[in-house]
């Protein structure tokens, strides 16, 4: 075989010569990557196309004789739909809210760990577990466990103070479904700026130390710029996981009594439904929601990138 | 203020600071230590209020979770999510090695655009392709089909172990791969012998993200999945309605489906950050 090849090539000109065999290199370079990228292509980015064509169908699949296309119609019915609408400023609030209360409390996680104390490990340990529970589980372990009205562990412990005893998930069904996020992504926003404290110029926070700066001041004009784009990672990073959470407010509320976000609206439009068209449009809002962020997010991880290919 | 009294004073604050981190520690592990006494509790004991700390410990809650009491065994569950898991982790692993080698050690030309490629898919939402995922699975008749969830599974880590692996094997320095060329070692004498020692520990906890990601997932395997192939947290699912007194039951079976994420997580601890910042933290 390799005769064969080599034999005519060897009396051809030199131009033509070099020609093949650089672009042979080239796609001997690129091989092993191939695989990957033909496989990333084909099962994630055909179904998107195919769900941004089938957005623009009337199409239910109870009556799939019926299917026409239909414009920008189911846009338009998203858009102007109440429930569709609500669902859309449901995930606004979930994510916002989520995310922005992990990134505090992580922040001060963080700062407590980044310190040395007795047992620090087994502190760190502690607060991980919460984010190595299976999403459902600790959606069933809030829901059951601890919201429960008559018997859960919140309305139990009140129960010692005489306190009142909520029916926490019927009252407030939204901020039950964000404070069993946040506890799960707490650790997920410590770990990140816990990362970022260890990565600090310490002897420059010695040096000031030794100035006479207060430890606030330390904080407010080395510790928080430095952190600034560790702080950024995780609000983006947090961000593009909990715009797509569905377990927890299927868990928790089952979408009911106003939780119902986007990505729960599309699983509920095209599976119980059989809207197919609504669902694939909501679908494409999600991602362009998503496009938004990614935008953001994509530049904070490229310039982290660069940094550190720099630095290299 | 002198340097000794600077010192002291950091020390006292230390104190009372490390005494405000463990407190903290406690009241985040407060609900999964309450879960665990809670699945050792006989149902009566466990709803309870206020609770009982101190009643007597029994393994009834494991026993009807494994089907004692005649309800769905969990065992087709927990085999559906290791073969998802597993697999889909094999897969990623053996599509993401040669990518990231061709991405760090001999890259191709604008590597960087490919690696942001492969970032970008991670953000697209599941729920985009979903119902296109589910026509495609019901014409061909690969619903309820465990591999349909492989190759799923194997799309969504696949971006995360690319971009890990690429920050793994980026590590390896070039001179001693070229030193090993120069002395006349083969491509696959290399790879045994020069990367994949530095690699391996890397690839390890590159497989054990992987792998907590596919046995999490709920959305595809809850559309995609029906009796046949359900996976764990789909079994979890039929918890969603209180079926009378059921806690110590639901804590049973919330612990035993997620030992495994905890195990593979403390395992995988020093380079979890790494990998969930798709390699941007170190």
């Amino acid at each position: 075989m390799t005769a064969t090849t080599t034999a005519p090539v060897a009396t051809t000109p030199v131009h033509t010569n070099r020609q093949p065999s650089a672009r042979l290199r080239a796609w001997a370079t690129r091989a092993p990557l191939l695989p990957a990228l033909v496989f990333m292509i084909v099962v994630t980015q055909l179904p998107f196309v195919a769900t941004l064509v089938i957005s623009f169908f009337d199409w239910n699949s109870l009556y799939p004789d019926a299917r026409h296309f239909a414009g920008i119609d189911n846009y338009r019915e998203v858009l102007t739909d109440a429930d569709l609408r609500h669902s859309v400023w449901t995930t606004v609030l979930l994510t916002v809210a989520v995310v922005l209360a992990s990134l505090v409390l992580g922040l001060v996680l963080a700062l407590l760990l980044d310190r040395r104390f007795r047992g620090r490990g087994v502190v760190r340990t502690l607060l991980i577990a919460p984010f190595l529970v299976v999403p459902v589980a600790a959606a069933l372990l809030w829901k059951h466990v601890l919201y429960n009205p008559e018997y859960g562990l919140f309305n139990g412990l009140l129960h010692y103070v005489g306190g009142p005893q909520p029916d926490w998930i019927s009252n407030t069904p939204l901020l039950a479904v964000e404070a069993s996020l946040v506890w799960q992504w707490t650790p997920f926003m410590m770990l990140i700026l816990l990362a970022g404290l260890q990565s600090r110029d310490h002897e420059q926070i010695e040096a000031a130390w030794v100035d006479g700066a207060s430890d606030w001041q330390i904080f407010r004009h080395l510790t928080l710029p430095h952190l600034r784009r560790y702080l950024e990672l995780g609000a983006l990073l947090g961000s593009i996981y909990i715009v797509q959470n569905f377990d927890a407010v299927f868990t928790i509320t089952s979408g009911g009594l106003g939780t119902a976000n986007l990505p729960y609206t599309v699983y509920q439009s095209f599976y119980q439904a059989h809207e197919n068209g609504l669902a694939s449009a909501a679908g494409v809002l999600v991602v362009i929601g998503s496009i938004i962020i990614a935008t953001f997010a994509l530049r904070v991880v490229s310039s982290l990138f660069r940094e550190e290919v720099s630095h290299a | 203020m002198s340097a000794v009294a600077v010192r002291l004073r950091s020390r006292r604050k230390g104190v009372g600071l490390g005494l405000v981190a463990w407190l903290l520690g406690i009241v985040f592990f407060l609900p999964i230590a309450w879960m665990a006494l809670t699945s050792f509790h006989s149902e009566a004991d466990a709803a309870t209020n206020p609770p009982s700390f101190a009643a007597s410990l029994t393994l009834d809650g494991y026993r009807e979770f494994f089907g004692a009491g005649g309800g769905a065994s969990p065992w087709p569950a927990l085999i559906n999510s290791t073969v998802a898991s597993v697999a889909s982790t094999l897969f990623v692993l053996v599509l993401a090695l040669p990518a990231a080698y061709a991405l760090s050690i001999r890259p191709v030309k604008k590597w960087t655009d490919v690696l942001f490629f492969f970032l970008s898919t991670k953000m697209l939402p599941a729920v985009a392709g979903l119902l296109p995922l589910y026509l495609f699975a019901k014409n061909t008749d690969m619903l309820d089909n465990i591999w349909l969830l492989v190759i799923l599974y194997t799309s969504m880590n696949l971006p995360i172990a690319v971009w890990m692996m690429h920050s793994f094997l980026s590590e390896i320095p070039v001179a001693i791969i070229e030193a090993a060329r120069v002395d006349g070692a083969k491509l696959p004498t290399i790879l045994t012998r020069v990367v994949a020692p530095i690699a391996l520990p890397g690839i390890a906890a590159t497989a054990l993200i992987c792998f907590i990601f596919s046995w999490n997932e709920l959305l595809f395997a809850r559309v995609l999945t029906g009796v046949v192939a359900e996976t764990a947290p789909v079994f979890l699912t039929g918890f969603i309605t209180s079926q009378g007194l059921f806690l110590a039951k639901v804590c049973a079976a919330s612990l035993v489906i997620s030992l495994p994420v905890l195990a593979a997580g403390f395992a995988a601890q020093d380079k979890l950050v790494q990998g969930l910042s798709l390699g941007a933290v170190k």
